[in-house]
């Protein structure tokens, strides 16, 4: 038999408990009593806390809904006109003044490689290069990027070759979820480019002489910016590691040709379950 | 984030003009702190004055020294040839600093204006006299861990987080800066940043408008090139902000130091230079003794809060290692 909470309360309860079950409201006017309960909360230490949540919530409230949009559309402010190359190719792009290149590759450009971690600079997904170096495009704003050159991890292969680097990660496991994955890739690629052009670390010896060759240790301190949830580090040096030292890495895949998509959409037909 | 309005300058002129007009205006070169701070609603400029196209990114030999632009890279300025040449300790601890991606986009005069770390500063349900004057400080009897142990007053207790500074310090750099009169001064190092006394909320002796131009090392920063190290120590090994770190230079005549240089990182509100400890160390012997001496001096007047007396100790054990290093007895 189903309990009233209202009227059959559980003889385990406190008196407290009992009481606080007394005053719950029904599920459809949980809103409504969540705003009342914060604003009792007011003078007590949780009081600001509450008032940003019921800011937001107001604020939310007075969104017209939209039919078919996911939130209400934005209108842009201080837009600023950029002319730039994202992998090779030019684009303009009216942006208002607060979008960050990250934001722009993914929503404008539909470059989705690139991933949004931390959005504050600590965990580094959203590496890219810029004018060949690897910077955070969560902190760059798209506005300081006219004439600049951007490539991304899309940028990397050349048709179906994949740059030497993807090739590294996929034969060494250098990813678990691959939520990181494009940020360390293309940190990699613009951190050997440091190596060659002679750039010392916090690991060096002596700063005053140029390192060689790269060790673990040197690899893993110029990759510090690039974190792994996953912990699949060991893949990743390894992977590093390999271009470092000229091993080409067999690609051991290649994209599916038009006439092999075609078959897997006939077999889908026959036998009515998707072959994916 | 708060809309605001970009303006790209051309030249310094229009640079300094385009602040000057709008006082909740600031300038844009890296953007890796100022942008985390717009994100975080804690700067909350009404324009950004984008610098990144002055052309003020180069290194160059000068009479008095080496020359450092505002706007070269942090990358570009540990690599200089010049930089690891005769200011190693420049290198070594702009590399101690951040991640590869953040010293690519960091620049020199926006790695000296880089704001604290502390919690209540970024946390904006908290007071923070620095934020906004006033309002209290949230970390004086809150979590303080990572606050100051020298020079910190009531108001505020919040560090300098930077590497690069507390290096700069030790190698008697001055700061070029241009005024939106067009008129150039030179700051000397230790009067760049202030400590918090009353007025927490100005980090600097910089004027709203007022423009980096460059740093400017001195030749004779070069006599420590033999013997310097920049030590830094934090919860991990890499891309962490400094518990305690210490820039130490030493210029040896044989065993005997002619002159020194101690100063400390993120012990205090700005770069904390112990002209107690160097008082120690002039003359004598460089041993280990001498370098216990020099960090029981450095570390005096320390005055540790909750939750940080180990700083103390920490800071004494780093001057000690720091020195070991630079004199290369360790």
């Amino acid at each position: 038999m189903p309990h009233d909470i209202h009227n059959d309360t559980p003889a385990e309860l406190s008196a407290d408990e009992a009481a606080l079950l007394r005053e719950m409201p029904a599920l459809s006017d949980v809103g409504h009593a969540r705003r009342t309960f914060m604003m009792q909360t007011g003078g007590s230490g949780i009081g600001l806390f509450a008032a940003n949540l019921l800011a937001t919530e107001s604020a939310l409230a007075q969104l017209a809904p939209v039919s078919g949009a996911a939130s209400a559309p934005v209108v842009a402010q201080n837009v600023v006109t950029i002319n730039f190359r994202v992998n090779g190719a030019p684009h303009a792009l009216d942006i208002d003044s607060r979008v960050v290149l990250l934001d722009a590759l993914r929503e404008r450009l539909a470059l989705t490689g690139s991933k949004k971690g931390c959005d504050q600079g600590q965990c580094g997904a959203c590496t890219v290069l810029v004018d060949g170096q690897r910077v955070l495009s969560c902190l760059t704003l798209a506005a300081t990027l006219d004439g600049r050159e951007v490539t991304t991890i899309e940028g990397l292969a050349k048709g179906d070759q994949l740059h030497p680097m993807q090739a590294a990660f996929i034969k060494h496991d250098g990813f678990q979820c691959g939520y990181c994955t494009s940020g360390q890739i293309c940190s990699a690629v613009g951190m050997l480019g440091e190596a060659q052009r002679g750039q010392v670390s916090h690991v060096t010896e002596n700063v005053g002489k140029t390192p060689t060759r790269l060790s673990d240790d040197e690899i893993k301190e110029r990759m510090s910016g690039n974190i792994c949830r996953c912990g699949a580090y060991p893949g990743i040096v390894a992977a590093i590691q390999d271009v470092h030292s000229g091993h080409q890495s067999a690609q051991t895949w290649g994209f599916a040709t038009e006439a092999q998509l075609a078959m897997t959409t006939d077999e889908k037909k026959e036998d009515g379950h998707a072959t994916v | 984030m708060r809309p605001f309005e970009y303006v790209r300058a051309t030249d310094a002129a229009s640079a300094t003009a385009a602040m000057s007009a709008m006082p909740q205006a600031k300038y844009l070169a890296g953007g890796s702190n100022l942008l985390d701070l717009m994100k975080e609603d804690v700067e909350r400029p009404t324009r950004l004055v984008d610098i990144t196209r002055l052309p003020l990114r180069d290194i160059t030999r000068s009479r008095a020294g080496l020359s450092i632009g505002a706007l070269a890279t942090n990358t570009e300025t540990a690599n200089h040839p010049l930089v690891r040449e005769n200011y190693p300790l420049l290198t070594q601890a702009i590399v101690a600093g951040a991640s590869g991606q953040l010293r690519n986009m960091a620049t020199n005069g926006g790695n000296l204006l880089q704001r604290t770390r502390c919690n209540y500063f970024y946390d904006t349900s908290m007071p923070c006299n620095k934020r906004e004057a006033g309002s209290g400080c949230g970390a004086r009897e809150g979590l303080n861990k990572i606050g100051a142990i020298l020079g910190w007053s009531e108001a505020c207790v919040a560090t300098y987080p930077g590497d690069m500074a507390t290096a700069l310090y030790a190698l008697d750099v001055r700061v070029r800066v241009r005024a939106p009169d067009g008129h150039e001064r030179l700051i000397a190092i230790t009067d760049f940043h202030r400590l918090p006394g009353d007025t927490p909320q100005r980090d600097n002796n910089l004027e709203h408008g007022d423009l980096i131009v460059a740093i400017e090392l001195p030749v004779s920063a070069g006599d420590f090139a033999r013997h310097s190290h920049y030590l830094k120590v934090r919860d991990r090994a890499s891309y962490a902000f400094a518990m305690v770190s210490v820039a130490a230079a030493l210029d040896m005549d044989g065993s005997r130091i002619r002159q020194a240089r101690v100063v400390l990182g993120s012990v205090a509100h700005k770069p904390w230079r112990s002209a107690e400890a160097e008082a120690v160390l002039v003359g004598q012997r460089a041993d280990e003794g001498t370098f216990k001496r020099a960090a029981e001096a450095a570390l005096r007047d320390a005055r540790p809060l909750a939750h940080n007396t180990h700083k103390v100790e920490l800071g004494r054990r780093s001057v000690v290692r720091a020195l070991m290093r630079a004199s290369r007895l360790a």
